[in-house]
């Protein structure tokens, strides 16, 4: 099954270009006037979420520093003691949401510093696996159409965040527990 | 926004001060400005290919023919998109290239989504419940094969990885289905948007 599974990650990419490309030819479309045409918005959207991008990873930067979420995960250790969740895997929560590189570092830092096999590098791994970096994706989708009221888009993210931790307790529990 | 922003640099630099971090606070300033710009700049020429290959996708009809394809389903989930919108096509673009892992085809596809449901929105500074059940869906980051995480644990000499994969997927489409739940049901529940006020303030 995960043969087949990586399989199709592999074939996804190239078995779409030559279908794009195929199908543009036979439609008869000038396929590299139009590639070219496409292409030169890049970088007009890369540009345009610039601002959005200096405004959200600055401010996460600067509350990593801080030390912030150090400190929520030792007011958080209890209340996950009763459940049997693993310490190490606290600012992990935390950090999934904010950044994707710090998510996958504070990662390799459990796997690298606790027994490979234990539980804490499981969860972990579920963890970091199924989360996408919530702030990172409204900052740029917003941004790239200049959008700046996200009406409930933001509660939404959190709260399926939250979901997501509770599940992959749920499961490693079930599962490696 | 204004508050997530204003809270995020203040209450960094006061929660800083009182852990003797000022000094990192105020590096994280130079440093995460600098990062930003080159997240930008590194998916000039990812966002480049894609849009360009969506262009000839859309040209050939493709796009048309998956919106037309996934209508019903585009109908339940972003029911104030007028059928016959391109959206449709983009956001199910966005979700395969999500769900192979490819993350650098999804941020294009996702931002030409936006672009098309930008068009059709009420209030061109407000998200429309659309863009909220795009970036639900988004945010929840559905995903058939954790690559990453797989690269990691066999870097460190994890057993079986592999069974990671299932786990994994279970999580992920939990919090996938929620997002879609609680867009739907904040949908209902939030204030509707009004018609476009221009130069309208920021909550």
């Amino acid at each position: 099954m995960s043969n087949f599974l990586n399989l199709i990650s592999l074939w996804a990419l190239p078995v779409l270009l030559i279908l794009i490309l195929t199908i543009g030819l036979i439609k008869k479309v000038p396929v590299y006037e139009e590639f070219t045409d496409g292409a030169k918005e890049g970088f007009k959207v890369a540009i345009n979420i610039i601002p959005y991008l200096v405004a959200i990873i600055v401010g996460i930067s600067m509350l990593r520093a801080s030390g912030a979420i150090d400190m929520c995960a030792k007011a958080f250790a209890p209340v996950l003691n009763l459940f049997h969740v693993p310490a190490q895997t606290l600012p992990l929560m935390i950090v999934r949401s904010l950044s994707g590189s710090a998510a996958l570092g504070v990662f390799s830092d459990i796997a690298n510093s606790l027994d490979p096999n234990s539980y804490a590098v499981k969860l972990a791994a579920i963890m970091v696996g199924s989360s996408e970096t919530t702030f990172y994706v409204l900052a740029v989708y917003f941004g790239s159409v200049k959008i700046s009221k996200m009406r409930y888009a933001l509660l939404v993210g959190i709260l399926a965040d939250i979901i997501g931790i509770i599940a992959a307790v749920w499961v490693a529990h079930l599962m490696f527990g | 926004m204004n508050y997530i922003f204003f809270i995020l640099i203040v209450g960094s630099i006061i929660i800083g001060a009182i852990n003797g971090k000022l000094q990192d606070v105020v590096n994280a300033v130079m440093s995460g400005a600098e990062l930003s710009v080159k997240v930008a700049f590194s998916l000039i020429g990812i966002m480049a290919f894609w849009l360009g290959m969506m262009k000839i996708a859309q040209k050939a009809g493709i796009i048309d023919w998956i919106s037309k394809v996934l209508k019903p389903i585009a109908k339940f989930l972003f029911n104030e998109i007028p059928s016959d919108s391109p959206a449709t096509g983009d956001i199910a673009m966005n979700f395969s290239a999500n769900a192979f892992g490819l993350s650098n085809a999804a941020t294009p596809f996702g931002i030409k989504a936006m672009e098309e449901l930008q068009k059709v929105n009420k209030d061109k500074t407000s998200a429309s419940n659309a863009m909220c059940m795009l970036l639900g869906m988004n945010t929840a980051g559905f995903q058939l094969i954790p690559t990453t995480v797989l690269a990691v644990l066999v870097g460190v000499g994890y057993e079986n990885p592999t069974e990671i994969i299932a786990p994994t997927l279970l999580v992920t489409l939990i919090a996938f289905i929620s997002a879609i739940i609680l867009s739907k049901i904040f949908q209902k529940l939030w204030k509707p948007q009004t018609e476009e006020i221009k130069g309208g303030e920021n909550e």
